[in-house]
């Protein structure tokens, strides 16, 4: 499958695996107890201690290790439940038309101009308790309009295509066309919306638990951060006690991007044989120039020719770009 | 508290107080109006956020447009870096710059908006200040929002420029910049512009976030300091606030699309 030899999404998924796997087996491969209290104060990395100790001595690696859990939790949970709404209320909007698409279309693009953060902010600091669940809640609730937006944008351009039509006079229900011919076109749309929305997710979490309105007695990378704020690490000079946790929090989301990036180069072809073209092209010595087209004698192999898509497998040419849906939006 | 009203009429008085800038007394000001604090906070959250956006946005779509345009050059090492800068977290950056340029270099100072000893007000020494404690933040912001439109105009030139009038324009003999400028780079910065929009809010976000780790005099700061005290007219407001700035904003960027875009103007 393209999308998996694909050099981007495949470092992507990686990267991602091993952090996944940490957030099995984390808590059990942790050197120290995260909690626990130790002897050596504010230490900097040693053979003990690989990540060195916090002010009251406690394992930054440790912390590292469990708290990988609750990042990924609140990710996926939140990813999950937004793209569920984005495309129950995307796909409804773009297929039903009319009134309901006009609702629909308001209320996502009243959740999109929201400022989601301070939004976020607001809502977990006036709850009374808020753990992982409630996090994630909270998270989807606000992140779910980008992608209905380009799920409705995408139905739109679908629901009059011939094999749409064709299943209509057939006289299929409407349940089966939604999930057997609508939602298949939509996969890579779905799982590139589930990837962004995991990555603002885990944004999210992590900011909240730094500024301490999160739970702060379940370990998260934002936990430690918060801890490493609030004891002045910063200008104690204990770097190690900030650094990781940024670093785990930048290759995670690192990972989601080389994916996105690969979904994107699998359905958008343009993006995918520019790129590696230009790079052949180099090879031989020719500097790629936009609108001609190179001659080389017999190196490069002749474009295959362009297969019709079948209905059931994704329609190459979908952009997932803002042009497509300012061109849905104005239609 | 103990209102003998129902609710939708204290709710209706709320919102005919509101429209007339009268937001209670802040918990944590007590006994300052809530209007006052954010009269206050909002310049320099303006000052800060506003200009750092545009700036990044404006850095970001220029170098997409030479990414885009030159493709397989060293341009695109660019790419993973501003991959790698999008993924962190704006406080996280904002940490690691206070750590090397204030703690470990101490060059820039790590926290607040002006210098102790400047008087506010439009004296050459306060402004000084003022541009010398911004520069840390306003960097950080940049550094990690310029990655987005970098890619997004990237991507949208790789499309563009594979147009038939981009191959016409060639045709024509014009030079490579005027096709790269006013032929490709002229259609693709559309979406950016409507993405710059929609974008806003998720950005905004974000820099309060900086503002919080930079104890810098704004929004973003009055309001963690709000929602660490229960300060429930101070967030109601700052929220009101930050909204209607996106608003506003958002109106502007679609004033701008009407110009750009001839063809919105025809109907």
């Amino acid at each position: 499958m393209g999308f998996i030899r694909n050099r981007k999404s495949l470092t992507g998924l990686i990267i991602l695996g091993f952090f996944v796997l940490i957030a099995i087996i984390g808590p059990w491969i942790a050197p120290y107890d995260p909690d626990a209290l130790g002897d050596a104060t504010l230490a900097p990395p040693s053979p003990e201690h690989w990540l060195g100790t916090t002010q009251v001595g406690q394992d930054i690696l440790s912390q590292l290790l469990v708290g990988t859990r609750g990042v990924l939790v609140v990710g996926f949970v939140s990813g999950a439940i937004a793209t569920f709404l984005a495309v129950i209320v995307g796909v409804t909007a773009g297929y039903v038309g009319g009134l309901t698409d006009e609702i629909l279309s308001a209320l996502a693009n009243i959740f999109l101009v929201i400022p989601a953060l301070p939004l976020i902010i607001i809502i977990t600091s006036q709850l009374p308790s808020a753990g992982e669940f409630t996090t994630a809640a909270v998270i989807s609730i606000t992140a779910w309009a980008w992608g209905s937006r380009i799920m409705r944008a995408q139905t739109l351009s679908l629901r009059n295509r011939d094999f749409i039509q064709a299943s209509r006079a057939n006289g299929e229900s409407l349940w089966r066309i939604v999930t057997v011919e609508i939602l298949p076109n939509l996969t890579a749309i779905i799982a590139s919306s589930f990837v962004g929305t995991v990555t603002f997710a885990i944004l999210s979490e992590i900011t909240l638990a730094f500024i301490g309105v999160a739970s702060i007695s379940d370990w998260n990378w934002g936990t430690i951060l918060f801890w490493a704020q609030s004891n002045q690490a910063l200008a104690r000079g204990a770097w190690w006690w900030f650094v990781p946790a940024g670093l785990c929090i930048a290759l995670v989301g690192m990972a989601l991007a080389l994916i996105n990036f690969g979904i994107d180069e699998y359905v958008s072809p343009r993006l995918r044989t520019t790129a590696a073209r230009s790079r052949d092209l180099k090879r031989l010595g020719i500097t790629p120039r936009v609108g001609f087209t190179p001659v080389a004698r017999g190196h490069l192999a002749p474009p295959k020719p362009r297969r019709r898509p079948k209905p059931h497998e994704p329609v190459p040419a979908i952009d997932t770009s803002f042009a497509m849906i300012e061109e849905e939006a104005n239609r | 508290m103990d209102d003998p009203q129902p609710l939708w009429v204290q709710y209706w008085n709320y919102i005919g107080r509101i429209l007339r800038g009268d937001f209670g007394l802040s918990f944590t000001y007590y006994p300052t109006p809530v209007s006052e604090v954010i009269a206050q906070a909002l310049p320099w959250t303006i000052g800060l956020v506003g200009i750092a956006t545009l700036l990044s946005f404006i850095i970001g779509t220029s170098v997409g447009v030479l990414a885009g345009w030159r493709r397989g050059s060293w341009i695109d090492g660019v790419l993973p870096v501003a991959t790698f800068f999008s993924a962190v977290p704006y406080f996280w950056l904002g940490l690691i710059a206070i750590m090397i340029f204030a703690v470990w270099i101490p060059i820039f100072p790590a926290s607040g908006g002006y210098a102790w000893g400047a008087i506010p007000g439009f004296n050459i020494e306060f402004m000084g200040s003022v541009l010398y404690y911004g520069i840390l933040p306003a960097v950080t912001i940049i550094l990690s929002s310029v990655a987005g439109w970098i890619l997004g105009m990237r991507n949208m030139m790789v499309t563009v420029s594979s147009e038939d009038f981009v191959t016409v324009a060639h045709a024509k003999g014009l030079k490579e910049r005027t096709v790269m400028v006013g032929y490709a780079a002229r259609n693709a910065v559309l979406p950016q512009i409507s993405g710059f929009a929609l974008a806003l809010g998720f950005i905004v976000g974000g820099t309060l976030v900086t503002e919080i780790v930079f104890s810098y005099p704004g929004i973003g700061f009055v309001l963690f300091q709000a929602v660490n005290a229960k300060d429930y007219p101070l967030m109601q407001a700052i929220f009101l606030v930050i909204t209607i700035a996106v608003l506003v904003a958002n109106l502007l960027a679609d004033v701008l699309y009407v110009v750009l875009d001839p063809r919105t103007r025809q109907d």
